[in-house]
């Protein structure tokens, strides 16, 4: 494995078991133990995930909301300073560029953290748009920047004990900057990509094993595990959260991927805007389900689905994998919109065979909150 | 890993065991094999009365991220397959040379057996792909 590109974890992770694997071209563990065991555990304790591979970009200067309004299809003027906004970022068809988090820091300070894959792509992207908008900058940070993801109920107990700040003062997709964590400066955020409660840790590359270390350490009693990309995988899955890759790509729109929500209309301009007007008058050809297996099989990424009588190709499969916390075979795809409904019987294309499949409510699971929170 | 492999199976390139009783053969993964793969969650054996080929894929076995194909040491005719693994996969991963084995088959060329390593060339076999890794 020479030539991947290595995260400032790197030796802790072999330190500590993992198997490293290419992911993108990063070396980054897939499992330390086993991805069901870091799977159960991130949902029932804690886990501790390195996502240092992500691509971080701060926009500042003159007009950073206008030029963060005209890239993505979110309204960012929602964000007043400490928020977080999950955002699609569309070409003028309409397709993804990627998916990001714009967190806003600052009166006109931003940072737009995006997928490790598409970094180099959204980057250009993003200058190109960056045009329109002198004395605006935009700075790719990714290099000198650690993230780290503590994930599961316990994960406040767990960071807590080593930061000052009260955590309770950060709500859900809540971000706060220059905060104390084991005694080094981070940006820490209550965000995260597995359907549990859960922070992200932004640091310096030389101060992330420490803080890792220390996360470890104090999270011993709670049972906190390092959880590799293959659980971040089932965990997200689960939890019906999108993949750049798999759910969204250039061909697919946000309102496809059922991410309306996210899109919105009337903030005024942005890239991709008509077409999705467009789209959202003539009505959708066809939208992403969650389904499960009926028959025998697990359902995998590019898996023709097919119809009722499983006989003609209807749509593809975009992820699939065996469920761990349901413990059942669950897939998502794009299928036609009248074979979009809850119940509706179809088929996925497994080695040559129709296996029978339902179409289910999505998210396949949703944690339950605490009473009173 | 020496001691972990049985010395009266034979094993392939692909790290598939079979042991040999009478006519019979049954047929698994090898240790190797499962660690490799992790967590195995789902099996698709072959049916009984089936004709395989040396060599030829007879099923695949899927762990979480996975999937792999599983390939026959010898030519014959499948007589029993391991119907606990519809339920229990994991069976392969906890005991990869017993309760976890997959089919039995009447072999048709006992001589195909010489094509496959004995314990001790698989054990070089298992080191050098190891270290490969």
């Amino acid at each position: 494995m020479t030539g991947l590109k290595k995260t400032p974890l790197y030796d802790l992770h072999v330190k500590h078991g993992g198997r490293i694997i290419d992911f993108g071209g990063w070396a980054l563990p897939v499992q330390y133990t086993s991805i069901i065991e870091e799977h159960r555990t991130t949902r029932e304790k804690a886990g501790l995930f390195d996502v240092s591979h992500m691509g971080e970009f701060r926009v500042t200067g003159k007009d950073p909301l206008g030029f963060l309004q005209k890239a993505v299809t979110n309204d960012i003027a929602k964000a007043d300073v400490g928020r977080c906004i999950y955002s699609p970022m569309c070409y003028p068809s309409g397709g993804c560029v990627d998916d990001l988090i714009v967190y806003r820091l600052g009166e006109k300070e931003y940072l737009v953290v995006v997928n490790a894959a598409n970094a180099a792509k959204d980057f250009a992207w993003m200058t190109d748009i960056l045009e329109g908008f002198p004395g605006t900058r935009l700075v790719d940070e990714s290099d000198g920047t650690a993230e780290l993801a503590l994930q599961g109920p316990k994960a406040e107990t767990i960071l807590q004990k080593v930061t000052e700040v009260d955590l309770k003062a950060i709500g859900y997709y809540r971000v706060r900057d220059k905060v104390k964590v084991a005694g080094r400066t981070c940006m820490v955020s209550r965000t995260g990509y597995t359907g549990e409660d859960g922070f992200e840790i932004f640091s310096s590359p030389e101060d992330a094993p420490e803080i890792w270390e220390a996360l470890m350490e104090a999270g011993r009693p709670e049972g906190l595990v390092p959880v590799g990309l293959g659980a971040r995988d089932t965990l997200r899955f689960e939890a019906s959260m999108p993949l750049y890759g798999q759910e969204l790509d250039a061909e697919r729109t946000p309102l496809e991927a059922g991410l309306e929500r996210f899109v919105s209309l009337d903030k005024g301009d942005f890239i991709g805007r008509e077409a999705l007007v467009a789209q959202k008058e003539r009505g959708l050809e066809r939208k992403l389900v969650g389904f499960e297996m009926v028959g025998r099989g697990i359902p995998r990424h590019d898996y023709p689905i097919l119809d009722a009588a499983g006989e003609t190709e209807i749509g593809y499969v975009t992820s699939g994998s065996y469920a761990p916390t349901l413990d059942k075979n669950l897939g998502s795809g794009y299928v036609p919109v009248e074979m979009s409904g809850i119940g509706q019987k179809i088929h996925v294309g497994i080695r040559r065979r129709a296996v029978e499949a339902v179409v289910v409510r999505t998210p396949f699971y949703r944690r339950r909150r605490p009473t009173g929170a | 890993m020496s001691g972990v492999y049985p010395k009266d199976f034979k094993y392939t390139k692909t790290h598939e065991w079979i042991k040999v009783t009478g006519n019979i053969g049954r047929v698994g993964l090898s240790n190797f094999a499962q660690d490799h793969l992790g967590e195995i969650v789902f099996v698709e054996l072959p049916e009984v009365g089936a004709e395989l080929k040396q060599g030829e894929s007879f099923g695949v076995v899927e762990s979480v991220k996975a999937v792999s194909d599983c390939y026959a040491p010898a030519s014959g005719k499948v007589v029993r397959v391991n119907e606990k693994l519809v339920d229990s996969p994991e069976l392969i991963n906890s005991d990869p040379h017993g309760e976890g084995w997959l089919f039995e088959m009447e072999l048709s060329d006992p001589s195909e057996l010489d094509n496959l390593m004995d314990v001790e060339a698989y054990e070089k076999f298992e080191a050098e792909e190891e270290a490969a890794h």
